[in-house]
């Protein structure tokens, strides 16, 4: 059990440099925009920090590494592919980037965000911010290129990064399926594995209560019915990838939090420990989300659905005397989804 | 022109010849029809709390195919159909209501190792198929089934109601399939098709003592149908059905001058409500058989009488033809035979056997070694446990001797359905109240793991007990599975049934001799009893209930779920449609409609924005969304009047 709270720590620190990071480079744009006075006005907590202890401190975060199940080792795996991307370490991006990939199906969007930036660098605020900047005060721009490539032309893009990412990305996928099929000769190879593993994550097959939107739904919905809902609650996820990414390309870091926010809500087995992960993530944007609104409403949402969730579990299970679950699930889904939306209005 | 004479002694030749080939025929027919044959026989028999036992064994045969062609006589057709069409070496379907009491009925007898049946409908089958062709043929045969006894037997056809045991049930070679349903009620739309397949029905014969009430007001009632088949012997087709009765006599309350109380005399009309009066024409044989226990007979010994229809104890109403008696191993007479040949009786004179006590008697019957029993531990509809107890009932005292080494072996055949979890590891055994080691009791174990909504998981594990041992509890953890609104059946908060579990004990044998009698004596009833058998016992069915959802509500959690996700869809959608300076120039625009009205000033200062009032622009552009705005509703209006009418004329 030891091997989680190590786990649990090594992702605090990954977050904290990536915070550092993200923060080094949001001062260099907004310097390179003259708006230091802003700087200076903005609130402006060490982002890396407060992340890192939002992360640990989490009550969700402690709950899942004491109970000892996997999710902390998954968010590992995403916060290395974060950190490796933030920080330009292509391997170290693609190694995370294949495990994740392989214990949980989900992270496999967070492609976008990754390549993004590796391409781009870090997050900047709009590229039509600089060009505005750029049209109106062209020499200060052109005098001012040696900060590396995030300075000039924000709208390039660096396909070399790129290129060795996917590199990287293939060695490792090579890797970790080939010890799999080792390991998985006698059972029946890697077609069952991934009928077994991925085919389970996208058909919902098992239908135990958990904290999410589908398995009640999942429970209920006429066969008849099934495949097509099944389609249809998949695509949710993966229709949003694009607009999103489109949206949001100039913040690749933001794209991917918002993604794991997404995938938190809408996953077909959700736990405990995909809401600890983003909101530890939340923490590395709190410069930007300081004019949240809605920010009590969604606290106390937070607190009361993690206080009641227990209270009906028990009461429906082990008592067997109401089905309150559903009521619950819908109040997290919407707090989860209301929450996406405040964050989004921020951008 | 042939002469007369000639022509006389040709039609002559002809008709000779037509005589001599309708002789072969007869004779072939009758040869064909003589193989077949059938014996009806019942049994009855005081059981030691006041009970009656009775059991009808109805047994036809069929010659090889070859040798009979298509054409049956006595044997059922559907039956040898259905053997031929599913290539059935053995099988045995059941019907049973009640429970085997082995504490007051036994449980060593052959009559309660065979006859002493789950609740609800079992059926297990071996074929003489390739493997591969088995699990189709299952399902064939199911559905077969269920229709030729109006039962809903087909449910065993999906695989997680059927497994294939190896070596717990029947050593086989993985062309054996068993399945139950412990729920199945059994009533006489069941029984009435197991009739038709006599072939006197129930007009005639010993089958026409079945008066529907009395069988049914009883205690425990079981018909099975066994079928064996090969090559060389044909078809063998054993019917029987075990009933216990409570005989509704007057003599049952007294008491008698000694102070205790005597066992109800019974006789078959009080059992029936009616009396033999013949056997069935076409049956080769016809008997009635009353069986004295061995704990009878010891009493009648100890009386110091011998042991015969009369004597100190009982006496039977009607003298009986013959009687047999069984030796054990011990060369010693433990239990009697009076036996009766229906031959005898007409409906002049028709046949009704009883019992009448003279002495107050309290006797028991062999129990098997231990008595299995099965229960539920835990609470809530998560996890639970499942507990299998063993209680000795000093049975193996008298028959092993004491040394160190000596162990009785038990085998365990479970299947559990695959909603019930069961996670095989958490196994522990207790022995006498102490946690022993699974190795040290555990000889054999073979497990398959049910898969979800796939198989069922099957257990068969060989236990070795101490010979010395008083109580043994193997409990096994599960955890409740979560079903499909689909899947649940119409009553779904009674719970869900595991079927019973089978316990049988190899080293000790359940069968009979009856070395008295002649071999032209040929009683199929004594020749089952002859057969080897191991004593077997099963336990009881577990009742689990499990989580239920709301089933009233199907169509509310479908749309509170897309209501949900059109929300998120929307919003988000929505959300990233704007720009930033979009968003400015809106709040810009709610700066200037303060003037107009009260919902864009709290939306400004919810926004924490300092709220502009200098701002005056002129209301043009302002008017012109509203103009806009009424334009399209007005349209949306219009469009919705022409849809009605439209919809309406």
């Amino acid at each position: 059990s030891l091997v989680f709270v190590a786990v649990d720590f090594i992702a605090a620190m990954l977050i904290r440099s990536t915070g550092r990071t993200l923060q080094m480079a949001r001062n260099r744009s907004l310097k390179s925009l003259d708006l230091t006075k802003s700087v200076n006005n903005s609130v402006n907590v060490s982002a890396g920090d407060t992340a890192s202890l939002i992360y640990l401190w989490n009550p969700w975060t402690i709950i899942t590494c004491v109970g000892s199940c996997t999710s902390p080792i998954e968010n590992l795996m995403v916060v290395i592919m974060l950190h490796g991307a933030c920080s330009r370490l292509a391997p170290l991006a693609a190694f995370g980037y294949v495990m994740a990939t392989h214990l949980s199906l989900y992270p496999a969007i967070l492609i976008l965000p990754v390549a993004l930036l590796l391409g781009y660098g870090p997050d900047t605020p709009p590229t039509k911010v600089f060009l505005q900047k750029g049209l109106s005060a062209n020499k200060i721009d052109m005098s001012d290129n040696g900060k590396g490539t995030s300075q000039k032309g924000f709208g390039q893009f660096s396909w070399k990064p790129i290129l060795h990412f996917i590199l990287w990305v293939f060695i490792w996928s090579c890797y970790v399926l080939s010890l799999n099929s080792i390991i998985l000769n006698k059972v029946g190879g890697l077609q069952e594995m991934f009928e077994k593993t991925y085919g389970f994550i996208l058909t919902v097959k098992d239908l135990s209560p958990n904290i999410g939107v589908l398995w009640y739904f999942f429970a209920e919905v006429f066969d008849f019915f099934r495949s097509f809902f099944l389609i249809v609650f998949n695509m949710n996820i993966i229709f949003m990838v694009l607009p999103l990414a489109i949206r949001l390309k100039h913040r690749p870091c933001f794209l991917a939090f918002v993604y794991t926010a997404i995938v938190a809500m809408l996953k077909s087995y959700p736990s405990a420990g995909d809401s600890a992960l983003y909101l530890g993530l939340l923490g590395l944007f709190a410069n930007e989300l300081a004019e949240m609104q809605f920010t009590f409403f969604l606290f106390f949402g937070y607190i009361g659905v993690s206080l009641l969730s227990p209270v009906m579990h028990n009461l429906w299970i082990w008592r067997v005397s109401l089905s309150l679950y559903l009521y619950l699930y819908l109040y997290l889904s919407l707090s989860l989804s209301t929450h996406t939306c405040c964050v989004l209005l921020l951008t | 022109m042939m002469p007369p004479s000639t022509a006389r002694r040709l039609c002559f030749l002809s008709l000779l010849l037509l005589l001599l080939l309708l002789a072969a025929a007869a004779s072939a027919t009758a040869d064909a029809a003589a193989a077949e044959e059938f014996t009806e026989e019942l049994l009855l028999r005081p059981l030691p709390d006041r009970k009656a036992l009775a059991h009808f064994h109805f047994r036809s045969s069929a010659p090889p195919a070859s040798a009979a062609g298509r054409h049956h006589h006595l044997f059922p057709k559907a039956i040898s159909q259905l053997v031929q069409k599913f290539h059935i070496s053995e099988l045995e379907l059941s019907f049973t209501q009640g429970r085997w009491n082995y504490e007051q009925w036994g449980g060593y007898d052959p009559m309660s190792t065979n006859n002493a049946k789950p609740p609800g409908v079992e059926l297990w089958a071996i074929f003489d198929l390739p493997l591969a062709e088995i699990d189709a043929t299952w399902k064939n045969l199911t559905h077969t089934l269920s229709g030729l006894f109006c039962a809903s037997i087909n449910f065993l056809e999906s695989s997680t109601a059927f497994s294939a045991p190896r070596w717990g049930f029947k050593l086989n070679e993985g062309n054996l399939r068993y399945g139950a349903l412990p729920r199945e009620a059994v009533c006489t739309e069941n029984l009435t098709p197991w009739l038709k397949l006599l072939p006197c029905r129930d007009k005639a014969g010993i089958a026409s003592l079945l008066y529907r009430p009395s069988v049914y007001k009883g205690y425990y009632h079981s018909q099975k149908l066994k079928l064996k088949s090969s090559q060389s012997l044909g078809i063998i087709l054993d019917q029987t059905l075990t009933v216990v009765l409570q005989p509704n006599t007057v003599s049952g309350k007294q008491l008698h001058s000694t102070g205790g109380q005597l066992q109800p005399s019974w006789s078959m009309e009080h059992l029936f409500s009616k009396k033999l009066s013949g056997k069935c024409l076409v049956s080769k044989s016809s008997r009635v058989f009353v069986e004295i226990e061995k704990g009878i007979v010891d009493n009648v010994d100890k009386a110091g009488s011998d042991v015969s229809s009369n004597n100190d104890l009982f006496v039977l109403s009607t003298a009986p033809d013959r009687s047999l008696k069984e030796l054990d191993n011990l060369e010693v007479q433990s239990s009697s035979l009076y036996e009766y040949d229906v031959n005898n009786y007409n409906s002049d004179k028709p046949l009704n056997v009883g019992i009448t006590w003279k002495l107050p008697l309290i006797w028991s019957c062999t129990r098997a070694p231990y008595h299995a029993s099965r229960f539920l531990m835990g609470s809530g509809n998560e996890r639970g446990s499942i507990a299998m107890s063993f209680l000795s009932t000093g049975l193996d005292k008298q028959l092993v001797d004491s040394s160190n080494d000596c162990s009785i072996k038990a085998v365990v055949f479970q299947v559990v359905p695959w909603y019930v979890k069961v996670y095989y590891h958490s196994l522990e055994v207790f022995i006498d109240g102490n946690s022993k080691a699974i190795s040290e009791v555990v000889d054999k174990i073979h497990v398959t793991p049910s898969e979800d909504k796939l198989l069922p998981g099957t257990m068969e594990m060989l236990l070795k007990f101490p010979c010395s041992m008083q109580l043994a509890t193997l409990t096994l953890d599960f955890d409740k599975g979560f079903l499909h609104i689909d899947e649940y059946p119409p009553d779904a908060n009674q719970g869900f049934d595991i079927p019973s579990a089978l316990v049988s004990f190899p080293e000790f044998n359940s069968s009979r001799s009856y070395p008295e009698a002649d071999p032209l004596f040929v009683s199929p009833l004594l020749e089952n009893f002859k057969e080897d058998g191991v004593v077997k016992s099963y336990t009881e069915v577990l009742l689990v209930p499990l989580t239920t959802p709301d089933f009233s509500m199907p169509y509310n959690v479908i749309t509170f779920t897309c209501t949900v996700l059109a929300l998120y869809f929307g919003s988000l959608l929505n959300a990233l449609r704007r720009r930033i300076g979009e968003e400015e120039r809106g709040l810009k625009k709610a700066g200037i409609l303060n003037k107009r009205g009260l919902i864009p000033l709290l939306i400004a200062k919810l926004r924490g924005q300092k709220v502009d009032p200098s701002e005056s622009e002129s209301t043009s552009p302002a008017s012109l969304p509203r103009s806009k705005l009424l334009l399209k509703v007005v349209f949306v209006a219009v469009v919705a009047i022409v849809f009605h009418y439209l919809s309406n004329s």
